[in-house]
């Protein structure tokens, strides 16, 4: 019995670790999202001069646990002109797509376990950053479902200009990720931290196509995860609340959990891609080291992300697009090509 | 192994391709073939073409069916009993003649498959189905389809865009 079991593990390791590698990474993502809430409203009661949430728990830890309960016991209301199956399907699409795009993120370099070499991903694929981006597009169904499905007016409207602004900014998020891939040589998304291991090339921030890359890269990645002051989709005083007006209980929560696990995406990717991923130039070379420091450098990201919302004041929509189209763009494509000169020379 | 994934996500896609027939909504139409396509993202993945899977997911299931939902959004301000797809009558000839071209197309496929040795399959190069094979031969064996189709491609383009024009003007 016991010597079957084993047997199995022998000849099925890599589905046994795959399995349980996925299941560790979906479920770390889905507990990093109250902790997230809950640094985000701390940090914006600090930028706005008022303490934020502090009675549940210390500093207000208990907060997010007791807000998921509220929300697990909340009734959920569907109104009968909604599209039923549409309505249930368009939060799963957003979270589904949000948790799988972290599939191939690395978070530290390869190392040995019981003399076996791993590394902490879910999968490191050939063209791993083409794969977060055709995930990542499938995001967008979930809110054009949500939007369509709920048949109210501010949800459509929800809807179609988060359809309209995630096309007009992937482009140029496309571009700017191009000027890296030019850079690496490689799709891959280890290759691309290995690349910047070393002094005379470390941190793709410090080449000067690559840093306005950064800029762009970092502005559409706001604009893709719909975040102030580009979060129009969901602008509180237009549109009620946008895709996810209509829903209610823990269907709302699951909107809320895919725009937080992208925004670690995102962050995750602009680490890998310009702030040298697990690399810390100066401490040894251990993965724990490389994981800390990977997680050091995400978290710094996201607290940007959050400055950036209580900074900035929601742009209009028309120059919104005027803004990716006539501004973004054409500085993404000539820095594409000034970055592709510099390699050929 | 192979053939207990391929099936399912066979039939997956047949049922799928059958539901964007069959389903009375643009919308479950839309939402079909966009499954379909994530399937047959899934069949390239299986035949080792990696690369070519993911440009799947991303050219057509994530761009053009993107703005195919935004048509239909568009569309779907009417009232739900307008927005459903309506048969007319003059087309029926025309979709028995398809209907017929594409069983005939079948047929030649089958006899094509059938007569094809597939016992031995050929050993799969390392390097297949990746970004640097598929862009070399791209680049290199069929440099000639590839731009005639950007040029075709950037003439549908300009086209569109006089025609959208005039209608604005």
């Amino acid at each position: 019995m016991i010597d079957g079991i084993f047997q199995f593990i022998d000849e099925n390791t890599y589905l046994l670790l795959g399995i349980i590698k996925a299941v560790v990474i979906a479920s770390a993502l889905l507990g990093v999202v109250p902790l997230l809430v809950w640094l985000e409203r701390r940090l914006m009661g600090r930028f706005q001069v008022r303490l934020g949430p502090n009675r549940v728990g210390p500093y207000g830890l208990g907060q997010p646990i007791s807000d998921s309960i509220k929300l697990l016991f909340k009734e959920s209301i569907i109104q009968n002109s909604a599209d039923k199956f549409l309505f249930h399907l368009a939060p799963v699409v957003v979270v589904f797509t949000a948790i799988v795009s972290f599939a191939v993120i690395p978070m530290t370099g390869p190392f040995e376990l019981f003399g076996e070499k791993m590394g902490l991903w879910a999968s490191n694929i050939n063209s791993g950053i083409l794969f977060v981006f055709a995930i990542s597009g499938m995001g967008i169904y979930g809110m054009v479902l949500a939007g369509l499905s709920s048949n109210n007016k501010y949800s459509l409207m929800g809807g179609l200009r988060s359809s309209a602004q995630m096309i007009s900014y992937e482009l140029t998020l496309g571009l700017a990720a191009l000027c890296v891939i030019v850079h690496t040589g490689s799709l891959n998304l280890v290759d691309m931290v290995e690349r910047q291991n070393s002094w005379p090339n470390a941190l793709n921030l410090l080449n000067p196509p690559l840093m306005i890359a950064f800029v762009l890269f970092f502005i559409a990645g706001i604009a893709e995860t719909n975040r102030a002051p580009f979060d129009l989709p969901e602008a509180e005083q237009e549109l009620v609340a946008g895709f996810h007006t209509e829903y209610t209980g823990m269907k709302f929560a699951m909107f809320f959990m895919g725009e937080y696990i992208n925004m670690v995406t995102m962050s995750a990717l602009i680490t890998l891609m310009f702030l040298g991923g697990w690399n810390t130039y100066i401490l040894p070379d251990w993965a724990i080291i490389g994981f800390v420091a990977f997680a050091f450098k995400v978290s710094f990201l996201l607290c940007v992300f959050i400055w950036l919302r209580s900074t900035f004041p929601r742009i209009r929509y028309d120059r919104l697009m005027t803004f990716g189209w006539k501004f973004l763009l054409p500085i993404a494509i000539v820095n594409l090509f000034l970055e592709a000169a510099i390699r050929v020379i | 192994m192979e053939l207990l994934i391929f099936y399912p996500l066979a039939g997956f896609c047949v049922l799928m391709g059958l539901g964007v027939i069959i389903s009375s909504s643009p919308i479950n139409s839309a939402l079909s073939l966009i499954a379909m396509m994530m399937g047959l993202a899934g069949v390239f993945v299986l035949q080792q073409a990696h690369f070519l899977a993911i440009l799947q997911i991303i050219v057509y299931a994530g761009a053009i069916m993107v703005l195919f939902m935004f048509v239909i959004m568009l569309l779907n301000l009417k009232s739900a009993e307008e927005d459903t797809w309506s048969i007319r009558p003059q087309n029926t000839y025309v979709s028995v003649l398809t209907g017929f071209l594409a069983l005939g197309a079948l047929y030649k496929i089958a006899c094509v498959i059938s007569q094809a040795k597939l016992d031995s399959p050929a050993a799969v190069p390392d390097d297949f189905g990746t970004v640097v094979r598929v862009g070399t031969t791209l680049f290199t064996d069929f440099v000639l389809p590839f731009e005639v189709a950007s040029i075709l491609l950037l003439a549908a383009m300009v086209g569109a865009v006089v025609l959208a024009k005039n209608k604005i003007d």
